[in-house]
């Protein structure tokens, strides 16, 4: 059945808080849902488990750390991925750390949902991509789905995952429509890739909302001839090096389109290694299209130029195979 | 105060600084590696919350963790190889003096990041409450911490919550180097409480009856509904913030005379001793008994650490993902 992104979100949070009681949601306004994704679990699981919780982005990221230490699975929902930031400590040095630091006397099995990207004309403050920051540190799971089924499938993979995990929900994909497998036990494996679509003259590979700009573009190559693959990672740590480096093998370029920045963003970490393991199946550099190095700016017309457009990667693909 | 429990706290803070001063002698002779945070003069503290509360208790340490660790029930010897950096340690010596952890005893860990267990002792008091077990969580940390946006976010909601959490400040006058009255205005920790809607109560940190007495009462308090709470425990520092400091220090004086003076000339084991001789509840010779099976104990565990193993190279990558 087709639904919306946000409703494929939902559903993996209803069957996941009704199939283990340990799971529980904390964040602020998670009751009323701002963004629909939790709307309607209060009044099914009880404000015990669905807590609206103050603005204090650290305090819950770290509450939600001492629960799932101590036997729960909470979900928190700190809204945007910049805002996240603001509880960097409890998940880069608390929630990774925890298990290895105390010699595996523990797990910490904590699911952080938030909105992540452009495309929404929301500003410098909720429009960053902050997966980067978090790809850059040990012991955590990042997750960035393209469409409903994903975000499903993976959401219920986190959650039941025993590790801590970021999920970054592509801020403009809330209101995508795509099949959602109706199965309650329809789950994606964490750390596996997927080819989005099949083409021999060059990979694409990205996540999230990328996936359909990179989808998009392929469809216009093939108009002029050029049958560009798109590889879409679905997690980005631990990521399917193995899909890409394959993949590779059979196109022979490779061109990494991500919102990140591009100093030390996705595409560095993916062009690196193609570029040292894959080298000898290259016929041009592995090459990448990253955002812009400012704060995002609010007003559309600017911000479309932000982050990689069907046209900028039309423009560089026909580069590579020239 | 019946005979066994007031035994039972001489026993443990006994066990503390003999502990601390043999880590003391050792890091001075160069057997131990890295930062050296010790908690002689303090005792009375950790022992008495600890004594106050059931084995399956939740308490969240500091850097200055060893004394909480041994209050809370901790083997001395897997402490010591933890100092020591052995694979027999607490956390296979991946943690060391500022990560020394027990879950089996309810210690959640000592933090190496001021301020940063007291979301996650919040986090373990909302796993408490939510698996009902009345089970309290104690969260130690400094007068330093309590200007952390951890301490703000965390009481606050903890507050929200009505969580069974006793914020517990050892205010020993000094955030690392800086004495209390150039990092706040106010003399009392426990006065912070009224901007949380909650009680504030300040003890005697260096009489371990009046602590135990105090969190006894509050623990009940909790147990039945009621929390959070802060308890502020004056005490001193009888040591540095860290041993080695003069040397990095390059002979700066950063203790207030006075304050120095009362360090020097109080100690709270010889407090409880005098009472205990003084109302001939205890005689020397008891006294002296706990004091050599202590030091007999800690002799042991060095003996135990330095014959223990270093881990192997392959322990780096254990206790990583789940």
């Amino acid at each position: 059945m087709r639904k919306y992104y946000i409703k494929a979100v939902q559903e993996a949070l209803f069957e996941e808080m009704a199939r283990d009681e340990r799971v529980f949601l904390m964040g602020e306004d998670v009751k009323i849902g701002c963004f629909a994704a939790t709307r309607g679990l209060a009044a099914r699981f009880g404000e015990e488990r669905v807590i609206d919780t103050p603005i204090s982005e650290l305090g819950v990221a770290g509450a939600g750390v001492g629960a799932a230490a101590t036997g729960m699975r909470p979900i928190v929902d700190l809204m945007f991925g910049q805002f996240l930031m603001l509880a960097y400590d409890q998940v880069s040095n608390q929630a990774n750390a925890m298990r290895y630091m105390f010699g595996g006397q523990t797990t910490v099995p904590i699911t952080y949902l938030v909105q992540n990207g452009t495309g929404a004309c929301l500003g410098p403050h909720h429009s960053n991509s902050v997966h980067p920051l978090f790809m850059n540190i040990p012991l955590v799971k990042v997750i960035m789905p393209s469409c409903p089924k994903d975000a499903k499938g993976l959401l219920k993979s986190a959650i039941r995952d025993d590790n801590p995990v970021i999920f970054f929900n592509h801020t403009f994909l809330g209101s995508m429509k795509g099949e959602v497998p109706e199965d309650e036990d329809f789950l994606i494996p964490l750390g596996k890739g997927e080819i989005k679509k099949e083409g021999k003259d060059i990979t694409l590979c990205a996540v999230g909302l990328m996936v359909n700009t990179c989808l998009k573009a392929a469809k216009a190559l093939e108009k002029q001839g050029i049958h560009a693959e798109v590889v879409d990672l679905r997690t980005l740590k631990p990521w399917d090096k193995e899909l890409v480096l394959e993949s590779v093998k059979k196109t022979g370029r490779f061109l990494a389109v991500d919102e990140s920045y591009h100093t030390c963003g996705a595409g560095a970490e993916w062009v690196a290694t193609v570029s040292e393991e894959g080298f000898s199946d290259l016929k041009c550099p592995a090459s990448r299209l990253s955002g812009k190095e400012i704060p995002i700016p609010f007003s559309p017309e600017l911000q479309k130029y932000a982050v990689p457009s069907v046209e900028e990667i039309v423009g560089k693909v026909k580069e590579m195979l020239k | 105060m019946e005979k066994s429990k007031l035994m039972d706290m001489y026993n443990r803070m006994v066990m503390i600084r003999k502990f601390e001063e043999k880590a003391q002698s050792l890091f001075a002779k160069g057997q131990l590696a890295g930062f050296l945070h010790l908690y002689i003069g303090e005792e009375a503290v950790g022992a008495g919350v600890c004594a106050a509360l059931n084995d399956d208790d939740y308490i969240v340490s500091t850097h200055r963790g060893h004394g909480h660790l041994i209050a809370k029930g901790g083997d001395v010897n897997k402490i010591m190889a933890e100092l020591y950096g052995k694979v027999t340690g607490y956390c296979k010596g991946k943690g060391g003096s500022m990560h020394v952890a027990d879950f089996s005893k309810g210690m959640l860990g000592a933090c190496g990041i001021v301020g940063g267990g007291i979301p996650i002792a919040v986090g373990a008091a909302l796993s408490s409450k939510l698996r009902g077990t009345k089970q309290v969580a104690v969260s130690f940390f400094g007068d330093g911490a309590s200007n952390e946006g951890s301490f703000h976010e965390s009481v606050n909601f903890a507050a929200v919550q009505k969580l069974p959490v006793i914020f517990l400040v050892e205010n020993n006058g000094y955030g690392e180097f800086t004495p209390q009255h150039r990092a706040m205005r106010v003399e009392n920790i426990a006065d912070r409480a009224i901007g949380y809607g909650i009680p504030g109560v300040i003890v005697d940190g260096m009489n371990v009856m009046e602590v135990y007495e105090t969190v006894k009462e509050w623990v009940e308090k909790l147990r039945n509904g009621e929390g959070p709470v802060i308890i502020e425990a004056k005490t001193h520092r009888k040591v540095g913030h860290s041993e080695g400091e003069e040397v990095f220090l390059d002979r700066q004086v950063y203790r207030l005379p006075d304050e120095e003076k009362t360090a020097k000339e109080t100690d709270p084991i010889e407090n409880l001793k005098e009472y205990l001789l003084d109302n001939s509840i205890a005689s020397v010779t008891e006294l002296e008994e706990i004091e050599q099976a202590a030091e007999a104990k800690i002799e042991k565990a060095v003996e135990f650490a330095q014959n223990s193993p270093f881990p192997e190279k392959e322990e780096l990558f254990t206790d990583t993902w789940v």
